[in-house]
C-alpha cells in the first residue's frame, strides 16, 4: 500500500480548491448559525443563486466577469432580504424549514423547463470561466512540492479563492469584535432580552442573514468559476448538511472554525476514500468492493462526526467553557 | 418570619410629590403621572386577560402590582412594554403615546423591563452583557462598526459606566466571567444593572425576588430604594407580601384582568376587597398555594 501518497492526495484536497470554496460558504453559515443562532439550513441556496448569477450574465448574456460577479453577490443579497423579511420573526424552528423549503425550491425554479432559456434547465450553463482564466498569472504547467502538486488553472483558483476566504474572515473578525458583534451574539443567546434592552432585533437578523448570504453567493461564484459550467442539480441539500458537519467540526462561533472544519472534513474523505481503495485492492476487505465503498466511507466519515459530538462537543477549535453553559 | 423588611423602604410615600394625598379607590388621578393608560384591553380567545379601565403610576414611586396567580399582571407587563398587542386602549409615557410600538422602541423612550425568568446572556462576559444594553452606540451599526477609531471613545466611557454599575450591584469581580457561570441571584442582580445601563426613566421589574434567597433580597430591596432615590420610577411585580408592604409607595391589586383596588399599603392591607380577592377565589384550598400565603400575609401586616 502506497501510504504516503494517500496521505500526499488526501493533503492536496484538503487544501484544494473545493475546499477553500467550502470554507467561504462556512463563514457564512457561521455568521447565521455560530453567531446569531439562526437555524439557516439552506445555504446552498445562496450559493445557487450566486453562480447562476455568473452562469447567466456570462453564459446566456455574454456579459463581462466583473458583471458575473456583481449579479451573484447581489443575488445573495437579494435573497436574504426576501427570505428574510417574512421568515426572520418566526421562532426559530419554522426558520429552519423555510431555509431548507427555499433553497431546494430555488433548484426546482432553476431547473424548470419554463426558466430554460435563462439558465439552461437541467443541463446548466457551460463556458463560464474565459474571463477567470484569461486573468491567471501562473503559465501553464504543474505546481507544488512532492506529490502534492496543482495544475495552473487549479492553482489560480486556489488563490484566488484562499484570498478571500482570508478577506472574508478577518470582515467576521472586525464585525464579531465590535459593538454590532455584541449584539449579534446576545441574540444568538435570548432575543426578548436583547430586544428589552432598546435593540431591533428584526434588523439585526436581517444584517446577519445578508452577510452570510453575500459569503455563500461568493461561493456560489468561485464554484462557477471554478468548474468552468454549473447544473442545478450539484446544489441539492446534502450540499448544506456538509456545510453544517464541517462547521461543528470545526468549531461554531469561531472565526477560524469554518476554515479548520472544511480543511480537515476533506481530508478525511479523501483520506477514507483512498484507504479504502487500496485495502479493496489488496483484498482486505471481506464484505464490500467496488461501488459499496463510497457508502461506507460516509458510514466511517460519520461515526467520526458522532465521536467527536459526543467527546468534543465545542468542535476543533471551540471554547469548552462556553459549552457547558446551559443554554435554556 | 420578621418583620424587618417592612421597615427597609418605610414611609417614602410623603416624600413622593403628594401620592400621599391621593385618595385610594381604582383608577385615580395621581398629581405627576409619568404613566397613563387608558381602557387596556387584551384578550386570548375568550379569555380577558387584562381589561384596565384607567391606570396611572406616579413619577418617582415605587409602584407594586399585586394580584392572585392569573389576574394579568404579566399580560399587563407585556402589553405595557410593548412585548404584548392590545385589542383597544392606548397608554402613554412622559407624556407620548406608545401604542403600536415594538418592544425595543418602548425601551429607548425610557421604559426598561426585566424578565421573570431571568434572561443573562450566557455565553457573554458580564461585561460584555452590561456594554450590550449601552444606547445609541455608533458601533452598533453594520458599516459602523468597522470604524474602530469612531467608537472607541464611545465604548470606553461605557466601560467605564458599567463598571461602576458593577461596583454598586458587587458584580466587579466576576467582570470578565461569562454570564451562565453566575449564581441564579447574581444574575438577578446582572439584569437590574444591565437595565439601568440604558438609562431608564422608569424600570419594571418582573417579581425581581422571585427564587432570592433572603439575603439577597435585603440588598435587592435596598437597590430599588436606591433607585427610587435618585428619581427613578420603579414598577414591579411581586408575590412576597412583607416585600411589597415594606417597600412601595403605591399599591395597585388586580384580580382577573381588573384593577380592583389601589393605594398606600396602610389602604390595601385594610381593603376587604383585596382580602376577599385573595382569599375567595383559592378558598377550598387554601391549605396550600399562593392564596393561603398572600392571605398570612396579609393577617401579618395587620
Amino acid at each position: 500500500m502506497d501510504f504516503l501518497g494517500i496521505l500526499a492526495t488526501s493533503l492536496t484536497s484538503a487544501i484544494g480548491p473545493v475546499a477553500a470554496i467550502y470554507a467561504l460558504a462556512i463563514i457564512g453559515l457561521n455568521m447565521h448559525f455560530g453567531y446569531t443562532g439562526l437555524l439557516n439550513f439552506g445555504q446552498v441556496g445562496f450559493m445557487l443563486v450566486g453562480a447562476y448569477g455568473v452562469g447567466i450574465s456570462v453564459g446566456t448574456f455574454g456579459l463581462p466577469l466583473s458583471v458575473g460577479v456583481g449579479a451573484g453577490i447581489l443575488c445573495g443579497l437579494l435573497l436574504a432580504l426576501l427570505l428574510g423579511i417574512p421568515t426572520l420573526r418566526l421562532r426559530a424552528d419554522y426558520l429552519a424549514i423555510c431555509t431548507i423549503a427555499v433553497a431546494e425550491g430555488l433548484r426546482f425554479v432553476y431547473r424548470a423547463p419554463f426558466a430554460r432559456d435563462f439558465t439552461g434547465g437541467v443541463f446548466g450553463r457551460q463556458n463560464l470561466s474565459e474571463g477567470f482564466r484569461e486573468l491567471n498569472p501562473f503559465p501553464p504547467g504543474r505546481y507544488g512540492f512532492g506529490d502534492i502538486t496543482f495544475s495552473s488553472p487549479h492553482l489560480w483558483t486556489m488563490v484566488v479563492t484562499w484570498s478571500l476566504v482570508l478577506v472574508a474572515s478577518l470582515v467576521m473578525w472586525s464585525l464579531i469584535h465590535s459593538p454590532w458583534g455584541r449584539v449579534i451574539k446576545g441574540l444568538r443567546e435570548d432575543e426578548d432580552a436583547v430586544r428589552s434592552l432598546g435593540k431591533n432585533v428584526f434588523a439585526y437578523k436581517l444584517q446577519s442573514l445578508a452577510v452570510g448570504g453575500v459569503f455563500g453567493a461568493l461561493a456560489g461564484v468561485m464554484i462557477a468559476l471554478h468548474q468552468a459550467s454549473i447544473t442545478p442539480d450539484q446544489f441539492r441539500p446534502q450540499v448544506t448538511f456538509y456545510l453544517w458537519a464541517m462547521l461543528l467540526l470545526g468549531g461554531a462561533g469561531r472565526v477560524l472554525g469554518p476554515v479548520i472544519g472544511s480543511v480537515v472534513m476533506w481530508f478525511l474523505l479523501t483520506f477514507t476514500d483512498e484507504m479504502m481503495r487500496a485495502m479493496d485492492q489488496m483484498g482486505w476487505l471481506p464484505f464490500v468492493s467496488g461501488g459499496e465503498l463510497g457508502a461506507v466511507r460516509h458510514a466511517l466519515v460519520g461515526l467520526i462526526l458522532v465521536l467527536l459530538i459526543i467527546y468534543r462537543p465545542q468542535g476543533l477549535v471551540g471554547d469548552r467553557r462556553e459549552m457547558l453553559v446551559n443554554v435554556k | 418570619m420578621s418583620s424587618e423588611p417592612t421597615q427597609l423602604g418605610g414611609a417614602g410615600g410623603a416624600a413622593q410629590g403628594g401620592i400621599a394625598e391621593v385618595s385610594p379607590h381604582p383608577g385615580v388621578a395621581k398629581p405627576d403621572p409619568i404613566l397613563v393608560a387608558d381602557g387596556l384591553r387584551r384578550s386570548f380567545g375568550g379569555l380577558t386577560a387584562v381589561d384596565v379601565e384607567r391606570l396611572q403610576v406616579q413619577r418617582g414611586t415605587i409602584t407594586a402590582l399585586i394580584g392572585p396567580n392569573g389576574a394579568g399582571k404579566s399580560t399587563l407587563f407585556n402589553v405595557l412594554t410593548g412585548f404584548d398587542r392590545v385589542d383597544t386602549g392606548s397608554w402613554t409615557f412622559e407624556g407620548g403615546r406608545l401604542n403600536g410600538l415594538a418592544g425595543h422602541q418602548v425601551a429607548r423612550r425610557g421604559m426598561v423591563r426585566t424578565f421573570q425568568l431571568t434572561k443573562a446572556l450566557t455565553r457573554l462576559t458580564v461585561m460584555e452583557n452590561m456594554l450590550l444594553a449601552a444606547p445609541g452606540q455608533s458601533g452598533e451599526r453594520l458599516l459602523g462598526s468597522f470604524l474602530r477609531w469612531s467608537w472607541a471613545r464611545q465604548e470606553d466611557s461605557n466601560r467605564e459606566r458599567a463598571e461602576a454599575l458593577l461596583e454598586r450591584f458587587r458584580l466587579a469581580h466576576m467582570r470578565d466571567e461569562i454570564a451562565g457561570s453566575l449564581s441564579g441571584g447574581q444574575r438577578k442582580l446582572l439584569e437590574m444593572a444591565r437595565a439601568l445601563m440604558v438609562r431608564p426613566s422608569m424600570v419594571m421589574l418582573d417579581e425581581p425576588m422571585a427564587g432570592v434567597n433572603p439575603v439577597l433580597v435585603e440588598s435587592l430591596l435596598e437597590h430599588i430604594s436606591a433607585l427610587r432615590d435618585e428619581g427613578t420610577t420603579v414598577l414591579f411585580v411581586e408575590h412576597d407580601m412583607d416585600v411589597i408592604m415594606g417597600i412601595s409607595d403605591w399599591i395597585v391589586v388586580l384580580a382577573e384582568g381588573r384593577v380592583i383596588a389601589e393605594g398606600r399599603p396602610e389602604d390595601i392591607r385594610s381593603d376587604q376587597v383585596v382580602i376577599d380577592a385573595y382569599l375567595g377565589a383559592h378558598h377550598d384550598e387554601a391549605g396550600r398555594g399562593s392564596g393561603d400565603e398572600a392571605a398570612e400575609g396579609i393577617e401579618e401586616a395587620r
